[in-house]
């Protein structure tokens, strides 16, 4: 591609070829689906087509759906009909009734596209997709990521035209400060600013970067936006270095996301044959390569100053800031660094314009945020909405509720850097500012669902073991005072809590916050805070009853056979690997407390639901 | 094999210059090599770090604690099925724990282990970013989702 002409003539080309296909269905690729078999249902498609002779229906291998708990799944066009949980035995019906005979397979259907008088709606009018607004993930699930003409036929690399034929580099910025778009990584920095801030150092060499170390645990929203649309990626962070004045990026991308990362290379060389990255883009003269570095699974590397270390290639250790990076970042040179979903949101800020996204949102968090839902809640997957929803429609209305019936009791935010949000806060609008006020953060994304079986003082205890095991070591209150935290949660959920641990934790707390050298570190004590004043009296459980009252810590609970419940069937006795149960056939079996390990065994096999930790 | 340079195999020893001579001019080319070569041997021997250290110009020390920093690099051979356990926070409060136990149990190896036939270890890995699957297990590149304690044995008997 030479000219700007000849990305609008493809444009129109392509578009043509992907609106007029008569028949084509879409088959998830992304991580979730891809782990269910998916790529044994494309196969199987494969030879279902050929031995009926259809050629003329494509299969699209797209990105993550974001529906990743109802994996595999398959969508025929042009109706949307959205086949959930596919198994290969079921393609031969789908391709024998719905695309050769025309009639959906009614039985293999997602069954709330199913309506009562037989017909089909299509995945679109779904509850899950219904309320969100995807903006960051419009093109995922719905486009073939390994391909960038389907890109390039929904307006891609317009934007990035826009900007090097008719924009000034100040005017980018200034599209980019005025759309209010903050940083989608965790902090929530102002994203044009970071971009003036660059432009105004001088130096002849700048680099763009871009942070895919997506290391919450139970967030993946960085890694569908690559496997799904890596193409939008690219597209920002060469609007970005035309903005700042760069001609180099780095993608640095954790090498556990083996299919983002194939993707994205994919993507570059396809970028780098159309012209669209190297030397003279559209003849405009402006040259822009770009990089991947791979991550070597280190979560501190997605703090930025540890980031531009490990892309030179050392140890992954944060260092003190000021300097910042767009002052002195990588190699030392003035870099621009952000977050995945941030770029995905650039084109479409550049196209539509600065209003548009700042009418999405609220006043001070325009546009939308992208979540990924995990722990106790039915739609387990991917949801993007504006701004501002409240976690209640993100959980009830969009998340389908929590499973077996259980009461929601706390969402987490922000993974190991986060806070829990309480039943009673539920209908918080979700965005930067509200969620900082109630102690926790909007952090990347990662929005975990727990309900009245998860013991709070555990969950403290599950993200301060992340944080010790991925403390760098460099500084001490993160290396040696989470350390010693831990060492009182532990105490703590074992049964040997003495009265002022809580007020030890707050105050150690309070002083690593204050003193810990990156933002890893000084956000670590965050999940107890946050544990520790909305459920203080869990913590006061645990350490003067000796008693866990959602019944997880193992030391602290006993396991109980219900009188009314227990059948007498023996299956628990059989299965028991202490041999702590006794009782006759037909009889209620007991357990013997000394015996018992509390491995949980017979509660699992007990067809009765008769045992439980109490 | 000249008693100096190494106790590296002369083909892996080949293998290794090859991949350093490709990125040894790039711009903080140790972490790329270093990914090259973790995947090329399985693990980074100290004569592997040597060789490094001596092309790329930069003292033994620095690669090796760049080794050390990163948990995909090991100094230690990892087995031949490489079992994860994920214990993201959608697997943990899914019970992934109680997977990894019973893997444990039945190996009789811990965490961060190999067996000693070389075939097995067990990492109790991150979020793979499978939630929708929790729990999950990996080996090699095959993933479990879905995981009970129950369903353990069957899963590694199809790797023996």
């Amino acid at each position: 591609m030479k000219s700007v002409q000849d990305l609008y003539d493809l444009y129109e080309k392509a578009k043509s070829k992907f609106q007029n296909r008569k028949r084509h269905i879409l088959v998830c690729g992304g991580t979730g689906c891809t782990s269910s078999n998916s790529q044994k249902i494309i196969e199987k498609f494969e030879e279902e087509f050929k031995q009926n002779n259809i050629s003329d229906v494509e299969i699209v291998k797209t990105g993550c759906f974001g529906l990743c708990a109802l994996g595999p799944i398959v969508i025929v066009y042009p109706e949307g009909s959205f086949y959930s949980m596919v198994k290969t035995n079921d393609v031969s019906q789908i391709v024998q009734e719905h695309i050769i005979d025309g009639k959906p397979v009614l039985n293999l259907l997602y069954k709330e596209t199913v309506l009562e008088d037989g017909n089909v709606k299509p995945f679109s009018e779904v509850n899950f997709y219904k309320k969100q607004h995807r903006t960051a993930l419009r093109n995922c699930g719905v486009i073939a990521a390994e391909n960038i003409e389907e890109y390039i036929a929904r307006e891609g690399y317009q934007a990035l035209a826009k900007a090097l034929t008719s924009m000034k580099c100040e005017e980018v910025i200034d599209t980019v400060k005025k759309s209010g778009l903050r940083g989608r990584g965790g902090g929530g920095f102002p994203t044009g600013l970071k971009w003036e801030f660059t432009y105004k150092s001088q130096s002849d060499k700048k680099f763009v970067a871009c942070n895919a170390d997506e290391g919450d645990p139970g967030a993946f929203m960085d890694r569908s936006v690559l496997e799904g649309d890596p193409h939008s990626v690219i597209e920002a962070m060469a609007i970005a270095g035309y903005a700042i004045g760069a001609d180099m990026g780095y993608v640095y991308v954790r090498a556990e996301y083996p299919i983002a990362v194939k993707r994205l290379q994919i993507a570059i060389d396809q970028a780098k044959k159309y012209g669209l990255l190297g030397e003279n883009i559209f003849g405009t003269g402006f040259n822009f390569d770009l990089e991947i570095r791979l991550g070597a699974g280190a979560f501190v590397c997605g703090e930025e100053t540890a980031l531009i270390n490990s892309i030179e290639g050392n140890r992954g250790e944060p260092r003190p800031r000021p300097p910042f990076p767009a002052v002195k970042g990588i190699f030392g040179q003035p870099t621009v660094l952000n977050n995945v979903e941030t770029y995905a949101n650039i084109p479409q800020i550049i196209l539509n314009g600065a209003d548009w996204f700042n009418s999405i949102g609220t006043e001070k968090s325009a546009g939308t945020k992208v979540f990924a839902l995990g722990g106790k809640i039915n739609n387990v997957g991917l949801v993007e909405v504006p701004m501002g929803t409240t976690l209640r429609e993100v959980i009830y209305e969009i998340g389908g509720g929590i499973p077996n019936g259980k009461k929601f009791k706390a969402a987490q935010t922000g993974g190991p850097s986060g806070g829990c949000i309480p039943a009673h806060l539920i209908d918080t609008p979700i965005d930067f500012d509200s969620l900082g006020a109630i102690g926790s953060m909007m952090g990347s994304g990662g929005l975990i669902v727990m309900d009245e079986d998860n013991c709070m003082v555990n969950i403290a205890k599950f993200f301060l073991e992340f944080t010790v095991d991925e403390s760098c070591g460099k500084c001490p209150p993160c290396r040696i005072g989470t350390k010693r935290m831990l060492e009182i949660l532990n105490r703590i959920t074992d049964g040997r809590g003495k009265p002022g641990d809580i007020e030890k934790l707050e105050e150690l707390a309070k002083n690593i916050k204050a003193s810990a050298l990156c933002g890893l570190g000084q956000t670590a004590p965050n999940p107890v805070l946050s544990t520790i004043k909305y459920f203080r009296d869990e913590y006061e459980s645990h350490i003067n009853e000796k008693r866990c009252p959602a019944g997880t810590c193992k030391k602290l609970v006993n396991v109980n056979i219900s009188n009314e419940k227990c059948k007498g069937c023996g299956l628990c006795k059989t299965v028991c690997p202490a041999s702590a149960i006794d009782g006759e056939k037909r009889s209620t079996h007991v357990i013997d407390r000394d015996k018992c390990i509390k491995c949980g065994a017979c509660i699992e096999k007990c067809p009765f639901k008769a045992i439980a930790f109490k | 094999m000249c008693k100096d340079c190494s106790g590296l195999n002369p083909d892996i020893e080949k293998k290794l210059l090859e991949i350093i001579e490709i990125d040894k001019d790039k711009k903080g080319s140790a972490m790329i090599i270093l990914h090259k070569v973790q995947e090329l041997i399985g693990y980074i021997p100290f004569e592997a770090q040597k060789i490094i250290a001596e092309n790329l110009n930069i003292p033994m020390a620095q690669i090796y604690g760049i080794v050390t920093f990163y948990s995909r690099f090991t100094l230690e051979p990892v087995g031949k099925y490489k079992i994860g356990v994920c214990l993201g926070t959608a697997c943990y409060v899914k019970g992934s724990d109680k997977v990894l136990e019973k893997i444990e149990e039945i190996l009789k190896i811990k965490a961060g282990q190999t067996t000693d036939d070389g075939k097995f270890s067990i990492d109790a890995t991150r979020c793979v970013g499978a939630c929708g699957l929790a729990p999950v297990m990996t080996v090699n590149e095959d993933v479990y989702g879905k995981m009970e304690p129950d369903k353990v044995s069957e899963i590694l008997a199809k790797y023996h």
